[in-house]
C-alpha cells in the first residue's frame, strides 16, 4: 500500500504550503494516522483550527473533502444511507401490470440504483482520494455514535438488503470535538488522539504572518505577545486563534503601527466575547503598574 | 524495547489512564513507523495511541519523562559517577558566551557571582542550549545530590532554586528593560516584557526539574522514581488533601465538568421522558391517515427545574470541597430554577447574594470566606446549633421543589446533634442529601456522626473528588 507521507517532517512542510502551520504534534498524528490507517480525533478548544486541519490536509492531497456536521439527532438515514422509496414505489407501481414476479422487483428496487448515499457511504464507495471529516462529533447521543463504530475501525458499512460495501482505499477520516460531553470508550479506542491547544507565542505570531501578508512583523509580534498575556488570565473564554486573527486585522484596518494602552482596550471586544472578561482584561492591560498579578495562578 | 514499552504502559495503567489492549498494540504498532532517535516524534507517537484525554496528558509526560529521559543522545549522562567530567563538557557551550568573564578555567572554578551573571545573561536572550547547559550546572553544584538519599525531587528543586534566586533575576531583568527602552516604558509594554521573562524563567524551572529528574533516575532506577512522582489525576485528586498545585488544576478542571455536566442535565430535560398525550394535536394528525390516530402527539414535557439548597460546612477541615461544590453547583444554576446557599461554621448565614449579579464566582467564594457571619461561639464545627438556627429562619421556605444538599463531615465536637431539624426538613423537602467529603472508612469514627443525620436523609454520598461530584450531580432532579 502507498503512503501519502514520507515523514511527519514531510507533513509539517507540505502543510505550510497551504498555509497551515502545524507543530510537532500535529504532523506526527496525521503522519501516523496515514500509516496506521486510522481515524485522528480532534480535540481542543473552539477556535483552533482543527476543521481548518482536515481541510488543510484534504488540499494538500488533492483529495475532495466530505463533510458530515454531527448534530443532536443525527441518525443513519442522514449519516450513512437512505433507501430512495419515491423513486422504489414509482418502480414498483409501473411494473403494476408487467408479470415479472415478487422477487424480481424485490432484488431490483433494493438494487444500488435507489440507495441515496449520505455522506459516511459516499466517503467510503469513492473512487477518488477522498478526506472524511466528521465535525463537532460530540453533539450527537451516545447511542448515534455507534453508527460510526463500524465506519471507523474497519472501513465499511453494512445495509442489510445489499450487504457489506467495503472501502475501495482507506481515507483519511478525522472527527472534531470540542468537548462538551466524553466520547465514548469505544469510540476513543478506534482513534488516534490529538489534542490541539492555543499555540505557543512564537507559532501564533508566525500565524498571524502567513495569514496577513501585509503585517509588519512587529505588529504580528505584539499581537502575539498581549494575546498570551490575556490568556493567562482566568477567563470566561480565552480569545482563539480565529479571533487573534480578527483582532490582528483590525488592527490593520485602523492603521495601527504598534499597539497602545488605549486602542489594546478599544478593540478588545474582538478578542473576547463576555463583558466580564473585557472588563478583567482591560483593566489588567492598564495595569496596576503590571507589577503584581493576584489571582493567577502560575504552574512551575 | 518491547520490554521497556510494556513496562511503560503498566506505569500508565498505575497511574489511572485507562490504556486498553489494542491501544497497546497500536501504540508499538505506531512506533515502527517513528525514527526512533526522534525523541519528540517518539513521544507524539505514544501520546496519539494511548492517551484518550488531555487531563491525562500531564500525567502522561511524567511517567514518560521518568522512562525515556536517559535515552536520547543530547540527553545522556554519560554514566552515573562522572558528574565531573559532564560539568566539563558543559562549558563548551558555556564559554563563547561568558566571554571575558573568566570563566574559562572549567566549571569548578566559576564563581556564584559569575554563574549568576550567566543565568542573567541566558535569560535575558532566551538561549534555549545555555539554559539547560545552565540547569545543569546549577544542580550539581546547588542540589547536593548524594546518590541513595531518599528525599524526593522536591528537595533538590527547592535547594537549587533557591540558590538561583530566580525571582532576583526576574526584577534585574526588568530592570534592565526599564532603561534600555528610550522612553519609560507603559503598563503594557512592561507588562509584556514581565510575561516574556517570566515564561523564560518557568522554562528553565523546567529545565531544572527536568535534569533533577534524570539524575534520580540514574540513581535509583526507572521503576521508583515513576512510583515516587506518581499523582493522582486530576479528577482524582482528593478535595481535603490537594496541595497547593492540586488545587490549581482542580480549578482547571472544574470549568469543563460544568459545561460538561450542564449539557448532559439540559439533554436529560429534553429528552427524558414525554409529556402526557396531547389529544387535539393527535386528532388533528389523524386526519392525515383518514381518522385514524396513527401518529400519537404528545404535549412538551415541562418538568420543573428544582429549586436547590445548599448548606455547606465552611470551616477549615472541609472548606476546599465547600468551595469546589458551590463552584459547581453555581456554574449550573441555569438548570435549577433557584439557588440559594447558606454557610456554616457554628452559626450559619445566607450567602446566596453574595452570587448574585456576580460574573466570576472566586470572587463571590472570597466573600463567603471573609463576609459571612458564621461563628457563634468559639469557631468549631457544631452542625446541631447551625441547623437548629437554619430550620428557625429558613425553614418556611423550604417546600416540595426544594432539593437539600449538605456539604460536610458530621464532625459535631461532640454537640448535640438535633438529628429532628434534618427529619422535619425531608418531610418538607423533594429531596434531603448529604455530601461527605471523608473517605468512607471514616465515617463514624470519633467526633463524626454522620449516620445520625444521614438516616434522615435520602441519601449519603462520599465525594472526596471531582469524579464523585460529577457522578453524583447527575442524579440531581
Amino acid at each position: 500500500m502507498d503512503y501519502r507521507f514520507e515523514s511527519p517532517a514531510a507533513v509539517r512542510t507540505r502543510l505550510r504550503e497551504v498555509d497551515y502551520l502545524s507543530d510537532e504534534a500535529i504532523a506526527g498524528v496525521v503522519f501516523l494516522a496515514d500509516r496506521l490507517g486510522k481515524p485522528i480525533l480532534v480535540e481542543g478548544p473552539a477556535g483552533t483550527g482543527k476543521t481548518q486541519l482536515a481541510k488543510s490536509v484534504a488540499e494538500i492531497l488533492g483529495a475532495r473533502l466530505i463533510r458530515l456536521q454531527c448534530y443532536e439527532g443525527l441518525d443513519e438515514s442522514k449519516a450513512l444511507y437512505e433507501w430512495n422509496y419515491k423513486k422504489q414505489l414509482l418502480r414498483i407501481q409501473a411494473e403494476r401490470n408487467a408479470d415479472s414476479s415478487w422477487e424480481d422487483i424485490e432484488t431490483d428496487i433494493f438494487s444500488d440504483e435507489f440507495l441515496l448515499t449520505r455522506p459516511l457511504l459516499e466517503a467510503i464507495r469513492a473512487e477518488d482520494p477522498v478526506v472524511l471529516l466528521i465535525d463537532e462529533v460530540d453533539r450527537v447521543e451516545v447511542e448515534t455514535e455507534a453508527l460510526l463504530l463500524e465506519i471507523l475501525s474497519d472501513y465499511q458499512v453494512s445495509i442489510p438488503e445489499l450487504g457489506t460495501i467495503e472501502a475501495r482505499q482507506i481515507p483519511m477520516v478525522f472527527l472534531t470535538s470540542n468537548n462538551t460531553r466524553e466520547l465514548s470508550e469505544a469510540l476513543k479506542r478506534r482513534c488516534l488522539f490529538l489534542h490541539i491547544d492555543y499555540p505557543e507565542m512564537d507559532r501564533e505570531k508566525e500565524i498571524v504572518l502567513t495569514r496577513l501578508p501585509e503585517i509588519s512583523d512587529s505588529l504580528a509580534d505584539q499581537v502575539a505577545r498581549i494575546v498570551r498575556s490575556i490568556r493567562q488570565l482566568e477567563l470566561k473564554k480565552s480569545p482563539s486563534v480565529s479571533e487573534t486573527l480578527d483582532w490582528a486585522k483590525t488592527l490593520l484596518l485602523l492603521g495601527v503601527e504598534s499597539i497602545t494602552e488605549a486602542e489594546a482596550v478599544e478593540t478588545l471586544n474582538i478578542l473576547l466575547k463576555y463583558q466580564s472578561d473585557i472588563a478583567k482584561a482591560s483593566k489588567e492591560l492598564q495595569g496596576d503598574s503590571g507589577a503584581k498579578k493576584p489571582g493567577v495562578p502560575r504552574t512551575s | 524495547m518491547l520490554e521497556l514499552l510494556s513496562g511503560f504502559i503498566v506505569e500508565l495503567r498505575a497511574a489511572g489512564l485507562p490504556v486498553s489492549l489494542t491501544e497497546n498494540l497500536d501504540a508499538m504498532e505506531a512506533i515502527t513507523h517513528i525514527p526512533l532517535e526522534d525523541r519528540d516524534a517518539f513521544k507524539y507517537a505514544l501520546a496519539a495511541t494511548l492517551v484518550k484525554n488531555n487531563s491525562h496528558w500531564r500525567a502522561f509526560e511524567t511517567v514518560f519523562e521518568v522512562y525515556f529521559s536517559l535515552r536520547g543522545s543530547e540527553y545522556s549522562l554519560g554514566g552515573g559517577d562522572e558528574l565531573p567530567e559532564i560539568t566539563d563538557d558543559d562549558e563548551i557551550p558555556l564559554n563563547p558566551e561568558a566571554g571575558g568573564a573568566g570563566a574559562g578555567g572549567g566549571g569548578e572554578a566559576m564563581s556564584p557571582e559569575q554563574m549568576a551573571e550567566m543565568l542573567f545573561q541566558a535569560m535575558r536572550q532566551g538561549d534555549d542550549a545555555m539554559m539547560r547547559a545552565l540547569a545543569r550546572q546549577a544542580v550539581t553544584r546547588f542540589a547536593g545530590m548524594e546518590p541513595g538519599r531518599p528525599v524526593g525531587g522536591t528537595y533538590y528543586l527547592y535547594r537549587t532554586l533557591r540558590n538561583l534566586d530566580l525571582d532576583g533575576v526576574l526584577e534585574r531583568l526588568m530592570e534592565e528593560a526599564q532603561q534600555e527602552s528610550p522612553a519609560p516604558l507603559t503598563p503594557l509594554e512592561e507588562r509584556l516584557e514581565r510575561d516574556e521573562f517570566e515564561s523564560r524563567i518557568d522554562r528553565m524551572k523546567k529545565e531544572i526539574e527536568a535534569e533533577i529528574r534524570r539524575r534520580l533516575v540514574a540513581d535509583r532506577g526507572v521503576e521508583a522514581m515513576a512510583k515516587t512522582l506518581r499523582k493522582p489525576l486530576p479528577e482524582d485528586v482528593d478535595f481535603m488533601h490537594a496541595n497547593r498545585e492540586e488545587l490549581v488544576s482542580l480549578r482547571k478542571a472544574i470549568y469543563p465538568l460544568t459545561r460538561k455536566l450542564a449539557v448532559r442535565l439540559a439533554r436529560k430535560r429534553r429528552h427524558g421522558r414525554k409529556g402526557p398525550l396531547d389529544f387535539r394535536a393527535t386528532v388533528r394528525q389523524s386526519l392525515s391517515y383518514g381518522g385514524v390516530p396513527a401518529d400519537p402527539r404528545f404535549r412538551y414535557p415541562r418538568p420543573s427545574k428544582p429549586e436547590i439548597f445548599v448548606i455547606a460546612d465552611i470551616s477549615g477541615s472541609v472548606a476546599a470541597f465547600a468551595r469546589f461544590t458551590l463552584q459547581l453547583v453555581y456554574a449550573i444554576s441555569g438548570q435549577f430554577s433557584r439557588v440559594r446557599s447558606f454557610v456554616f461554621i457554628d452559626g450559619l448565614d445566607e450567602v446566596t447574594q453574595y452570587f448574585e449579579g456576580v460574573e466570576d464566582i472566586s470572587v463571590a467564594i472570597h466573600r463567603v470566606n471573609t463576609e459571612a457571619d458564621v461563628v457563634w461561639v468559639d469557631g468549631h464545627s457544631d452542625y446541631g446549633h447551625a441547623f437548629e438556627v437554619f430550620w428557625e429562619k429558613y425553614g418556611r421556605e423550604v417546600g416540595p421543589k426544594t432539593t437539600v444538599l449538605i456539604l460536610g463531615d458530621a464532625r459535631n465536637n461532640y454537640h448535640a446533634s438535633q438529628s429532628w431539624t434534618i427529619k422535619e426538613m425531608r418531610k418538607k423537602a423533594r429531596h434531603v442529601y448529604w455530601l461527605n467529603p471523608e473517605p468512607k472508612a471514616y465515617w463514624d469514627t470519633g467526633d463524626s456522626i454522620v449516620s445520625d443525620y444521614g438516616a434522615h436523609t435520602d441519601g449519603v454520598y462520599e465525594c472526596r473528588n471531582l469524579r464523585q461530584l460529577e457522578k453524583f450531580v447527575d442524579i440531581l432532579e
